[in-house]
């Protein structure tokens, strides 16, 4: 019996170690009445990372800060910003990183090439290909 | 040519290879350093933080003296680590003010009777928006701000012993 009251304590969920005590920004978790805003602000929170958990982006981490950050955008919505205003004003912050979505920034350049670049190397090989095969 | 062309997939396997071989051994580096050091401080007016310290406002730093903002929090481990250096700053002639981030003043005295009090004002900032205004990406940080109110520097994670002196530097090139 107590062998199984011990197993069942490892089971436990440990807290991790808490954060903060304070409870989340009003607009953390709770999505803006208007859906057309909340779908604005929704979209920019899926591109923005979050500073804590660096592989997320702040609409899925938990991170008190991220919660802070989602707050935020949402009220800046509310209030009438538009998120590509934001998206500056955080990356005037912290940097081209803090934003998924890739800029026009130099070197970036390569990056908006290789799609173009990639469809002539296929047109190309295509066309060796045919051409061989038409000779007999 | 054509009998080259043969080693190229090889020579691409390779070529990222050596690069994630490469990646594997570097030292992971994820400091986000603020983008407005050398920047003037963003507009902020905090109520207060603690029961015996004023309010923090950034019209508190354009003061012609530099100064350091510390950016703190009761529940944050390593800013109760880097107390002691930061008592020393005072000491040696720093004014230090600071800004709690997502705390309650209770905590927050509760915290500065523990570890000792080296501010001269202490903003509450509960929902993290002066800290996200800084470009700081979490707790500790301390800013070198000069008398014109312009960020000078930004120190990340808590301030060592040994990191006393090059703090100190910083603050005399501020002046």
């Amino acid at each position: 019996m107590r062998l199984l009251f011990a197993i069942l304590l490892l089971l436990a969920p440990v807290p991790l170690l808490a954060q903060t005590a304070l409870p989340p920004a009003p607009y953390a978790d709770r999505q803006i009445d208007d859906p057309a805003l909340e779908r604005k602000a929704r979209t920019l929170m899926e591109t923005i990372r979050c500073l804590t958990c660096q592989s997320q982006s702040i609409a899925d981490s938990n991170a008190s800060m991220a919660g802070d950050m989602r707050s935020q955008i949402r009220e800046r919505i509310m209030a009438g910003e538009q998120p590509e205003q934001i998206r500056a004003w955080l990356i005037s912050r912290y940097g081209d990183w803090v934003s998924y979505e890739p800029t026009a920034a130099p070197i970036l350049w390569p990056l908006w090439a290789a799609p173009v670049l990639l469809l002539f190397a296929g047109l190309i090989l295509m066309r060796g290909r045919i051409g061989k095969r038409r000779r007999p | 040519m054509r009998k080259m062309l043969i080693w190229l997939p090889l020579a691409l396997f390779l070529a990222f290879f050596a690069l994630f071989a490469g990646g594997l051994f570097k030292p992971d580096d994820r400091v986000i350093t603020s983008k407005l050091v050398g920047q003037p401080l963003p507009g902020f007016a905090l109520p207060a933080g603690a029961s015996d310290r004023p309010a923090l406002a950034s019209t508190d730093f354009a003061t012609g003296k530099p100064r350091l903002l510390n950016i703190f929090a009761s529940w944050c481990v390593p800013c109760a680590a880097e107390a002691p250096q930061l008592e020393a700053l005072r000491r040696a002639g720093a004014e230090i003010d600071a800004i709690a981030i997502r705390d309650a003043r209770d905590d927050v005295d509760a915290f500065l009777r523990r570890n000792g009090n080296p501010y001269s004002r202490i903003g509450l900032d509960a929902r993290s928006s002066v800290q996200i205004a800084l470009g700081s990406s979490g707790v500790p940080e301390t800013f070198v701000i000069d008398g014109k109110g312009l960020i000078r520097y930004q120190h990340i994670g808590d301030i060592r012993a040994d990191d006393v002196p090059m703090i100190l530097d910083r603050l005399k090139d501020a002046q």
